[in-house]
């Protein structure tokens, strides 16, 4: 959200931040009073789009009593360790993977065929053999966070080593490095950056396509709780157990910024 | 493979085609020895192939699932791109009106277009309408943050000099800002389409009567492992097919650049 442009002329340049904050919360507002007002009302049916209090409501009663076998936190965490199981996985897999293809030609010529056929895979496609071959526990629905986030790791971090220089690895080579302090020193700093805009690409998917499979091979987790609600036509559990899938993807997407950001700086620091 | 920035060189093709080889040759043997239920031999597979190809299976033949897949696919995609283009650019342009959309779109963002399959079921039913709700959802996202991004980092150089020779209005919009902002519409839009074509086969394996979603579910329950192999295939071919026709359209939109890479 760089302002980088020049605003075109038909905008009066005075326009203050404060007046688009006001324009933004007024604009809030009115869909806000909108909805509160049509469901007093009684413009809108509950159990298409039920009031905001319902959906207050629900959150409260998935926090206390549960719904679908578990409270609302129980099925949080389940869904939270399959993903960081399938997602840590993808990323100890798919970075040595990219760097692996970034540095030696023939890994790369073998690799590209599969990876080209697996990329296009959707990775819910997966989901019959990840129920077949893993269950429908914790193992199947790791396959499925796997197949989404693995293909962004191996493909950012590929496209980082490939951004590097080509003088610096013929440089550190001719000098006598190793593969490994080419590996160490090289290709994965020079890929760093790469590396993790893909971890945050990758989350994003994986944190995706757990919920989907939830919602079709899961007995637990916030997919099949939102799947259970909309069995039972309870509309407010359904939006409740969306908004917090929303707010568990904000809050991992948030870290990784964190993350990459001290883990950039800190890099950039010691490279200085 | 040609967009990327693989090598394309003999050598990789030699070694492409033995590692291929290869794998077929450990599959063939490795199917003898695990149980042909959790895993086809290449037989299976073929004879899958064949079966849904000719007699079909899950409600149809392969090439209606994987017509009536592709078609709710792109309409969806269309539907979402044609409103999501416009928004971008117009959120792009006026600071205002980014003021009245963008706080709708950061709401909506976080949620995974995944997330939205069961209410859309409550809301459409089974049917058609759910589908196309659910890829408008995926795909209009990516396209309008592109959209956005793109017009947003136009050179300013280039919108000044226009300017000085008099262009403003819709002529500045069409002439200048759309195109220089094209390169990143067409990222936003490959990453639509790929998106779409995900929630598509998501969608369809909650709940659907056609479609090769429909055919991995019917697969899955009958426990029959060719057909999964066969559905999947299916899946990652169309999807490809999909992909490359839009970089092949993206090359006719913009003859002036390559594409990116």
């Amino acid at each position: 959200m760089k302002q980088v442009t020049q605003l075109p002329r038909h905008m009066p340049a005075n326009n203050s931040v404060a007046a688009l904050m006001l324009l933004s919360s007024a604009c809030v507002t009115v869909i806000l009073g909108t909805w509160v007002l049509s469901s007093l009302m009684g413009m809108l049916r509950p159990s298409i789009i039920p009031p905001p209090w319902d959906i207050a409501n629900a959150i409260y009663t998935l926090a206390v009593s549960g719904f679908a076998g578990h409270t609302l936190q129980t099925h949080i965490i389940t869904s939270l360790g399959r993903f960081a199981a399938g997602f840590s996985l993808a990323a100890i897999i798919g970075i040595p993977l990219g760097l692996i293809m970034g540095w030696c030609a023939p890994a790369r010529y073998v690799v590209t065929p599969f990876f080209e056929v697996f990329r296009f895979i959707a990775p819910l496609a997966w989901l019959p053999f990840a129920a077949l071959w893993f269950g429908t526990g914790i193992g199947g629905p790791i396959l499925i966070v796997f197949s989404g986030a693995f293909a962004p790791c191996v493909i950012n971090t590929f496209h980082g080593t490939r951004l590097i220089d080509p003088v610096m690895i013929e440089a550190s080579r001719t000098l006598g490095a190793t593969s490994w302090r080419l590996m160490v020193d090289i290709l994965i700093p020079g890929a760093f950056p790469s590396i993790l805009a893909g971890l945050r690409v990758s989350a994003a998917l994986a944190w995706q396509s757990l919920i989907g499979a939830e919602l079709i091979a899961a007995t637990s987790g916030v997919g099949y709780l939102i799947v259970q609600g909309q069995g039972s036509f309870e509309t407010s559990i359904v939006l409740a157990g969306m908004i917090s899938i929303g707010i568990v993807g904000v809050i991992i997407d948030a870290l990784l910024r964190l993350a990459s950001d001290r883990a950039s700086r800190k890099w950039m620091a010691a490279e200085a | 493979m040609k967009d990327e920035k693989y090598d394309t060189g003999r050598a990789s093709l030699i070694v492409g085609t033995a590692a291929v080889a290869i794998a077929i040759f450990f599959w063939i043997l490795g199917s003898s020895l695990i149980r042909p239920v959790r895993f086809p031999s290449p037989e299976q597979v073929i004879a899958a192939a064949w079966q849904l190809a000719t007699n079909g299976y899950a409600g149809g033949t392969l090439l209606i699932h994987t017509l009536y897949s592709m078609k709710l696919a792109l309409m969806g995609f269309a539907v979402a791109v044609a409103a999501a283009i416009p928004l971008g650019i117009a959120m792009g342009v006026s600071r205002r009106f980014n003021a009245i959309v963008n706080p709708i779109v950061s709401f909506i963002r976080p949620i995974p277009p995944l997330a939205w399959i069961p209410i859309a079921i409550i809301w459409f039913g089974l049917g058609d309408g759910a589908k196309i709700f659910v890829i408008w959802f995926t795909a209009f996202v990516p396209t309008l943050v592109n959209t956005y991004t793109g017009v947003r980092t136009v050179d300013p150089t280039l919108i000044a000099a226009a300017r000085v020779h008099g262009a403003s209005g819709h002529k500045l919009i069409f002439e200048v800002i759309v195109p220089g902002a094209m390169p990143m519409i067409f990222v936003g839009l490959r990453i639509s389409l790929q998106a779409s074509w995900m929630a598509l086969v998501a969608a369809e394996l909650v709940g659907a009567f056609f479609g090769l979603g429909r055919v991995l579910m019917i697969a899955a329950q009958d426990i029959y492992p060719g057909m999964i192999v066969v559905a999947m295939a299916c899946v990652a071919a169309a999807g490809a097919l999909m992909t490359k026709g839009l970089i092949q359209f993206e090359r006719l939109a913009m003859p002036w650049i390559r594409p990116i890479r």
